[in-house]
């Protein structure tokens, strides 16, 4: 998977998780938080759909690292990039 | 002579197996089911009652009363927990409820109890400098889960507004009665279910419980859950530290992990049995304290009679001060009315009327039948008197009045002292901690306090969906679900 494939997944997946908000204006570089409303719950069914899209186990202590959209890619591409994007 | 009719075989058609048994039908046991169903496991789900929901449940009784039990309100974010764990439908029918009251010697306030509307009745009403307010809202905020928090909810109040008892009473007496919490227990234990509150206010879900359940079953269903009622659990099997399987109505089933929406206390002592953990966690077990049970009185509206809109919620008391001894007392000064109206259920022209309090399992227990008879009625009569107050000539505007005490509680959701918000905060580690004692076993419902309430205990459910499905798909690393 490409670096902008990974990109649209992670989209795909806050899209499902927070249908009100405006996923298209999200900047890579800005906590998530800060820009569209994620709760602690939210941030858990990142973790689950990851785990069921991919068998990727996030573990709790690299939650961290999903705080912006750059940094969920930095840490998703590696574990994802022998994957086809068509899953 | 006519055989007696054979009773039915309620596991009828039931598998050898399954990844998960899910013991209870709480909101934190159907979301569980629901979301490891979607997540691709195999799941049952066995309830000993013949209605699911647990205490999110509701009795109808002769000329079309429908009485709801646990519906008083819940915070706004429970839309958002129905719309990703249950349905975008069933999350479209939760509405506000805008009329909070308080009465007592103290104040007469009316509220839509957000932080917009504290902010400014602690202000004007009570004189509360807007800094101190602020600050207020924000430290209440800042606690979570993870925070180590010392401090009781009495330091906090003391910190804040130091011998301002009527502050006190207005910020903690509607919490006391959303989940039994008092000022001894922990703040966070406030902070987190006041705030969930204060965030846009108290909300109902339009339909009665009855729609609810239904419209979650019907999901369950379609999810591929193994619903089972009249079903009890009656021992989780475990050998090695792990999980084995169930024994339900006398029938061996086995599973590979077992989600317990049970008591936190009763899965452990008598589910599984003692023996199968560790003695310095079996210590911790027995350090953990109860939460209060309820009494509750419901009253239906003749058909045809009206009431007029006297508010939502109406938090009554005739003690001069708030204080937990006097909330818990038998001798009753304290009541929150629910007022339901026709728009809680449209399409009908129904009202009805609860009254609850916190109540001790042991004021209610080792009374005699001829006592406890009297109790309830006892009980019935000076809630009318109370309510006469604000719905003047009540007792000829009802043609059913019923009273349901620790005892009712306990019976029909088995927990013990009939609690009813499961556990005071240090059984929220023993909940966290169960599947390191045993693989395969967790546990999610009431407890701790901060898991209680309708949103406390689905969104537990969720989180610990989460944990099962991550051990599940460990013994089984092949699994993906599209
Ligand atoms: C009087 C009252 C009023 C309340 N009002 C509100 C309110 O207005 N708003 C709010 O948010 N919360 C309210 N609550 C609290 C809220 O209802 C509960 O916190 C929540 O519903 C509990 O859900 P739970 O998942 O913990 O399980 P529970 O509802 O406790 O259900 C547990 C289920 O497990 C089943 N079970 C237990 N053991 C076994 C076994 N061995 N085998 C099979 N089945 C078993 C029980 O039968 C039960 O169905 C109220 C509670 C009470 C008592």
């Amino acid at each position: 998977m490409t670096i902008d494939e990974v990109r649209q997944i992670i989209l795909n997946i806050l899209e499902d998780i927070a249908p009100d908000e405006d996923i298209s204006s999200i900047d890579d570089n800005t906590k998530l938080r800060d820009q569209i409303d994620l709760d602690s719950m939210d941030f858990l069914d990142i973790v689950m759909e990851l785990r069921k899209r991919f068998n990727i186990e996030v573990p709790e202590k690299d939650y961290e690292h999903l705080a912006t959209l750059a940094g969920c890619i930095t840490y998703l591409q590696p574990l994802l990039k022998d994957r086809l994007a068509a899953s | 002579m006519t055989k007696p009719p054979r009773p039915r075989n309620w596991l009828k058609d039931i598998q050898s197996a399954y990844d998960t048994v899910v013991i209870g039908s709480g909101l934190a046991g159907m979301t569980s089911a629901n979301l490891l169903a979607k997540l691709g496991h195999k799941v049952l789900l066995a309830e000993h009652h013949y209605n699911l929901g647990g205490m999110a449940t509701w009795f109808k009784r002769k000329g079309g009363h429908i009485m709801d039990i646990s519906l008083h309100g819940f915070p706004c974010g429970m839309i958002k927990t129905l719309r990703k764990y249950w349905s975008k439908d069933i999350s479209n029918r939760v509405i506000q409820l805008k009329n909070v009251r308080f009465d007592n010697p103290q104040f007469s306030i009316n509220t839509s109890f957000d932080k917009i509307d504290f902010t400014h009745i602690l202000k004007e009403r009570f004189g509360i400098l807007r800094e101190v307010i602020d600050e207020f809202f924000q430290t209440a905020r800042g606690m979570n889960f993870y925070d180590d928090i010392v401090m009781t909810t009495r330091e906090l109040f003391e910190k804040f507004f130091p011998g301002r008892t009527d502050v006190w009473r207005f910020l903690m007496e509607p919490i006391t009665y959303a989940n039994g919490s008092t000022l001894d227990d922990p703040a966070i234990t406030y902070g987190i279910v006041f705030s969930n509150f204060m965030d846009k206010g108290v909300f109902t879900y339009q339909g009665g419980t009855d729609h609810l359940i239904k419209e979650m079953k019907k999901e369950l269903l379609k999810n591929g859950v193994d619903i089972r009622t009249h079903c009890m659990v009656e021992k989780i099997y475990v050998e090695d530290k792990t999980v084995q399987g169930v024994r339900i109505n006398g029938q061996d089933i086995s599973c590979k992990s077992v989600v317990s929406n049970s008591n936190i206390v009763t899965t452990i002592e008598q589910l599984v049995g003692e023996e199968n953990f560790d003695p310095e966690y079996i210590k911790d077990v027995k350090n953990v304290r109860l939460n209060n049970s309820s009494c509750q009185v419901y009253m239906g509206i003749k058909k045809g009679e009206k009431i007029p809109h006297v508010g939502d919620l109406l938090f009554s008391s005739e003690a001069d001060e708030y204080c937990t001894e006097k909330i818990l007392s038998k001798d009753i000064t304290s009541r929150t009315f629910s007022f339901y109206y026709p728009e809680i259920r449209p399409g009908t022209d129904r009202y009805s009327i609860v009254s609850s309090t916190n109540a001790r399992y042991k004021d209610w227990a080792n009374l005699s039948e001829k006592e406890y008879l009297h109790d309830k009625h006892h009980l019935e009569q000076t809630t009318l008197d109370a309510l006469d107050t604000y719905v003047p000539g009540i007792r000829k505007k009802i043609d059913h009045v019923e009273a349901s005490t620790p005892n009712t509680f306990k019976r029909y959701t088995l927990h013990p002292s009939g609690t009813s918000f499961g556990t005071k905060f240090e059984g929220l580690q023993v909940s966290r901690d169960l599947p390191k004692q045993i693989k395969g076993l967790f546990h999610a419902g009431s407890v701790g306090i901060i898991m209680s309430g309708w949103l406390g205990a689905a969104n537990y459910g969720v989180i610990v969906a989460n944990e099962t499905d991550k051990f599940l798909r460990e013994l089984s690393p092949s699994l993906v679900t599209v």
